[in-house]
């Protein structure tokens, strides 16, 4: 981490890197959503609805694990004060936003005709969108932050204590057991029969893949603007 | 009820706001990438 913290070092690993997350996340995305479209077969209890899974599973994980990322980066520069943490905290926010988005809106069309609803304030749905909300006021209150010429820390502060949602996303479905079903995928296994679940780890992969090149992307637009800001302030003075 | 049209929304909102996310962040790095390398030249 250390190694990547002189930004001249850090876009050399970047630009290599950004292209070929790019066409790794692209091609996995969309083998895994055509095997997941036209392979596999449907649910017994669920029927073809099972199929919006591919999508819905990664971008649940993505938008809990961009927070994390937020989270990571808040302590590293709160505590190493590492100088591309605030860059990194900025970067990810808005993809960790989009996929937290995706999967309200893809649990949403998921729900109408499984469960009958669009929306039931159900603990892991509501939870979902906290983490929503969450994301909107880290990046307003980080773009503000970073307007005055403030460093950043108290989007770094508001990070860490946001994090305290990612544990009762995650075991809301423990906690309060209404609408939304129990965990299904875990480390001792899976209670999905595997000739639904294979192409899920493609799908998982690839948009992992595709949220680690946007934040990259995002990365390399903060440090050139940072540049140019600077070379702009010499020249004025 | 036809899942169908369900699928098919729900991969079209997904598909769409990912591409929406990867342009925007393209082409916001390759506009400052574009800056900071015209202010070197000068």
């Amino acid at each position: 981490m250390h190694a990547l913290a002189n930004p001249a070092r850090f876009l050399r690993f970047a630009r290599p890197a950004t292209s070929w997350l790019l066409l790794i996340g692209l091609a996995l995305a969309l083998a895994g959503i055509g095997a997941g479209l036209t392979l596999t077969p449907p649910d017994y209890l669920q029927g073809e609805t099972v199929r919006i899974l591919y999508i819905h599973v990664p971008s649940a994980w993505l938008g809990m694990a961009g927070w994390l990322g937020i989270a990571a980066a808040s302590i590293s520069q709160l505590v190493w004060r590492h100088p591309l943490a605030a860059v990194a905290g900025r970067a990810v926010a808005p993809a960790g936003a989009t996929f937290a988005a995706i999967c309200l809106i893809t649990g949403s069309i998921w729900g109408r005709p499984t469960w009958g609803t669009w929306w039931e304030w159900d603990g892991r749905l509501t939870s979902m969108l906290v983490l929503f909300f969450l994301y909107l006021g880290y990046i307003a209150l980080a773009s503000a932050e970073r307007e005055r010429g403030g460093e950043g820390r108290i989007a770094a502060i508001y990070g860490l204590v946001g994090a305290i949602n990612l544990p009762i996303i995650h075991y809301s479905v423990l906690w309060w057991r209404t609408l939304h079903q129990g965990e299904s995928i875990g480390i001792a296994g899976s209670s999905i029969d595997s000739s639904i679940l294979w192409p899920l780890p493609l799908t998982m992969i690839g948009f992992t893949c595709l949220f680690g090149a946007a934040t990259l992307m995002r990365m390399r637009a903060q440090l050139a603007e940072a540049k140019v800001e600077a070379r702009m302030r010499r020249l004025g003075s | 009820m036809n899942p169908w049209p369900f699928v098919i929304a729900a991969y079209g909102v997904a598909i769409a706001l990912t591409l929406v996310l990867l342009m925007w962040a393209f082409a916001s790095m390759r506009r400052a990438e574009a800056a900071a390398d015209a202010l070197k030249r000068k």
